[in-house]
């Protein structure tokens, strides 16, 4: 039987998008995406949004290495105050975009996809809290800190990077 | 008005406020928040180098550089227009702990003492920026995410991994802060 050329080139074309999306969310937190296309004047929102986070994130003094610090030793309840009362705001949230089946502001209805479990996130947790009260910053705050002015961030930023390049080479290698 | 931005925000209002990145960002275009991505998107489109874990369309996440792009001109903002005139008001126990390493600076968020260009020459500088900043990227990646994409978003929808993968993440940052942190401070 002979198949219509359109026909194949659709599917190869459907396989790639396939594919990519799988490589994608490989050890990402959740794989939901919008499905719609669109030009960069849209991506600006998310800029916005980043920007109020900034301002947070610096207003607050979670960007501060002084924090950290004081949370690892149990000496202020502000991280903690923080990072839960964020956690419960997140929670209530998503369960009313559940319960209200809420959609995106283009109209697509929200999917929030589970996350499976592995080693990794035991070993990596580990590294990555050595690292956390090392830097005193987790990534987010990374980019705040750059923002201020310390210049010398974008060399622990750098070494993220580099970080992140080393584990995707030795992905295959490490215990998941 | 101004002058209440200035001081620091507690945190039943920071907390909240970041909290409701999860919703908007859902609500915006169906997108997960998480910042420790980023990282590998900026390898994907720099030097994928043919690994596969960095073959994919990376474009298609250009949202996530664009929101982090958004954090370095928050915090610029922040900095220039609602900076806090005062030291940062610390537990005692640290300052008294910091100043036997010889760090006394509290006028900014971090300590310009220890996170300086010339201190990158030094071992101890080296280590909290070379070692650390690798650890961030290399456990955040191999833990699938950071504070933001399983404390804050994973938690948020109950995800039982994310509650290990945090659980870790604190775990390895009490070990540091209070048993290998004090050597490195010491070099």
């Amino acid at each position: 039987m002979l198949t219509h050329p359109e026909t194949s080139r659709e599917k190869v074309e459907l396989y790639e998008e396939n594919k990519d999306f799988e490589v994608r969310s490989l050890d990402a937190m959740c794989v939901n995406e919008s499905h719609l296309e669109h030009n960069w004047v849209h991506r600006l929102k998310y800029l916005v949004v980043g920007i109020l986070f900034g301002i947070v994130l610096v207003k607050s003094e979670v960007a501060s290495w002084f924090r950290v610090q004081e949370m690892f030793r149990l000496q202020s309840f502000h991280m903690y105050g923080v990072i839960g009362s964020a956690v419960l705001t997140g929670m209530i949230a998503v369960w009313l975009i559940k319960k209200l089946n809420i959609k995106t502001i283009y109209g697509e209805k929200i999917e929030i996809y589970p996350k499976k479990f592995n080693k990794g996130q035991i070993f990596g947790g580990l590294l990555f809290g050595l690292g956390w009260a090392m830097t005193g910053a987790c990534p987010g705050p990374l980019y705040a800190q750059v923002g201020l002015g310390f210049s010398v961030v974008l060399f622990t930023l750098f070494s993220a990077v580099v970080g992140t390049w080393v584990y995707g080479k030795f992905r295959d290698k490490l215990p998941h | 008005m101004i002058e209440t931005f200035k001081q620091p925000w507690p945190w039943y209002v920071a907390g909240p406020l970041i909290g409701a990145t999860v919703p908007l960002l859902l609500i915006l275009g169906n997108k997960s928040f998480g910042i420790s991505s980023s990282l590998r998107h900026i390898c994907a489109a720099c030097a994928p180098a043919n690994i596969s874990f960095f073959r994919y369309n990376w474009k298609k996440e250009l949202w996530n550089l664009y929101f982090v792009a958004g954090v370095v001109v928050g915090g610029f903002l922040a900095g220039k227009f609602l900076s806090n005139p005062y030291a940062i008001d610390l537990n005692p126990s640290l300052v008294s702990e910091l100043a036997q390493y010889g760090i006394n600076d509290f006028s900014q968020l971090i300590p310009i003492q220890l996170f300086n260009w010339k201190s990158l020459l030094s071992w101890r500088g080296f280590l909290l920026m070379g070692a650390g900043g690798f650890l961030v990227g290399f456990g955040t990646r191999y833990a699938g995410g950071c504070t933001s994409g399983h404390s804050i978003t994973g938690l948020s929808i109950l995800q039982w991994p994310s509650l290990i993968a945090t659980i870790c993440f604190m775990i390895g940052g009490f070990i540091m802060a209070n048993f290998i942190l004090p050597l490195i401070l010491s070099l």
